[in-house]
């Protein structure tokens, strides 16, 4: 059966972390980085990413548009 | 086990910021719902690929600065006149689509007159309204859409409809109007939700295309600053206090 994988690729410079993102997240991939960013923003990171399943839920919440997604198909 | 960068690769691709949006950094507070609409616009725009066919009137707010976030043609307008200055756009250029973006101070108070009068005429423009019932840039205050009880700067006691009115439901009212073709109340505060916003945005600017009269989008959203919320508490806030006060689907589709 086809599974698929999925990634996303934070702008983390341009991310506000609102953490919009985070609770979006179907499968708990995103959190908040502990780090900040150049302003302040603890900006949003896959934790988790053996979980993302490339559904772009978090891309389409993001106010700032900083999240792209990506998704393949895997053969498992 | 695939690697991330296995991943991360130009055909694999599924969502990614519209081109439509310039790299400028939005100065909404984190969480803010225009940010949402505008991706949601410029997403629009570029499907219909209308970019040099789509002219917006940005009103006075924290949404004043929209051109410099949304890479077509813009025109300013005064406070609440943008559904004025929207009819002239459109007037003297029919086949261009006119949009105005206004949010509730502006639409809802002192522009309450010209968008009643622009709907009431059908002008052939599409009118995105966000409501988060409250002055956002000014600090906060009391808007007409505020709910009641609601402690804004201005009614620290929280609105008292003896003193301050009840909150006005400005999207029925004009879904009573004849000039009104479709009339709607979205959100956009999960995923599913975005998308039935993205939906009616576009559906707005294809009745345009058609000539079918004014459009009006009404997107329930978060302030989170004025209302003293982190950005996941206020989504939460508005499903539980705004939504049966302001309850979404379509009003009117004809």
């Amino acid at each position: 059966m086809a599974k698929f994988k999925g990634a996303i690729v934070v702008d983390n410079e341009k991310c506000k972390g609102c953490g919009l993102c985070v609770v979006a997240c179907p499968t708990k991939v995103i959190e908040l980085n502990p780090n900040v960013n150049g302003k302040g923003y603890h900006y949003a990171w896959m934790k988790n990413p053996d979980d993302c399943i490339g559904c772009a839920s978090c891309g389409l919440v993001c106010p700032d548009s900083v999240i792209s997604v990506y998704k393949m198909s895997v053969q498992s | 086990m695939s690697h991330i960068q296995d991943i991360t690769k130009p055909e694999h691709l599924v969502y990614r910021k519209t081109p439509l949006l310039t790299d400028n950094i939005m100065h909404y507070c984190p969480g803010c719902t225009h940010g949402v609409v505008h991706k949601l616009v410029g997403e629009v725009i570029e499907e219909l690929n209308i970019q040099d066919q789509a002219i917006g009137v940005s009103p006075v707010g924290c949404s004043v600065l929209a051109y410099n976030y949304l890479d077509i043609d813009w025109a300013q307008a005064a406070h609440g006149r943008a559904p004025a200055v929207a009819t002239g756009i459109s007037r003297l250029h029919p086949e261009k689509y006119v949009f105005t973006y206004q949010g509730d101070g502006d639409l809802a108070s002192i522009g309450c007159a010209e968008i009643m009068h622009a709907c009431s005429r059908g002008e052939n423009i599409v009118v995105i309204f966000i409501n988060n019932a409250i002055y956002g840039m000014t600090g906060g205050q009391m808007a007409p859409t505020t709910l009641l009880g609601q402690v804004t700067a201005t009614t620290p006691y929280g609105r008292d409809p003896k003193l301050n009115g009840f909150p006005m439901k400005i999207t029925e009212l004009l879904a009573q109007l004849d000039g009104t073709c479709y009339v709607t109340r979205q959100s956009a505060d999960t995923p599913g939700a975005v998308r039935k916003a993205k939906n009616a945005i576009k559906k707005a600017f294809q009745n345009t295309r058609l000539r079918k009269g004014t459009s009006f989008v009404e997107i329930v959203g978060t302030c989170n600053s004025g209302w003293k919320m982190t950005p996941v508490d206020a989504n939460t806030w508005m499903r539980e206090n705004m939504f049966p006060k302001y309850p979404l689907g379509d009003i009117k589709d004809i």
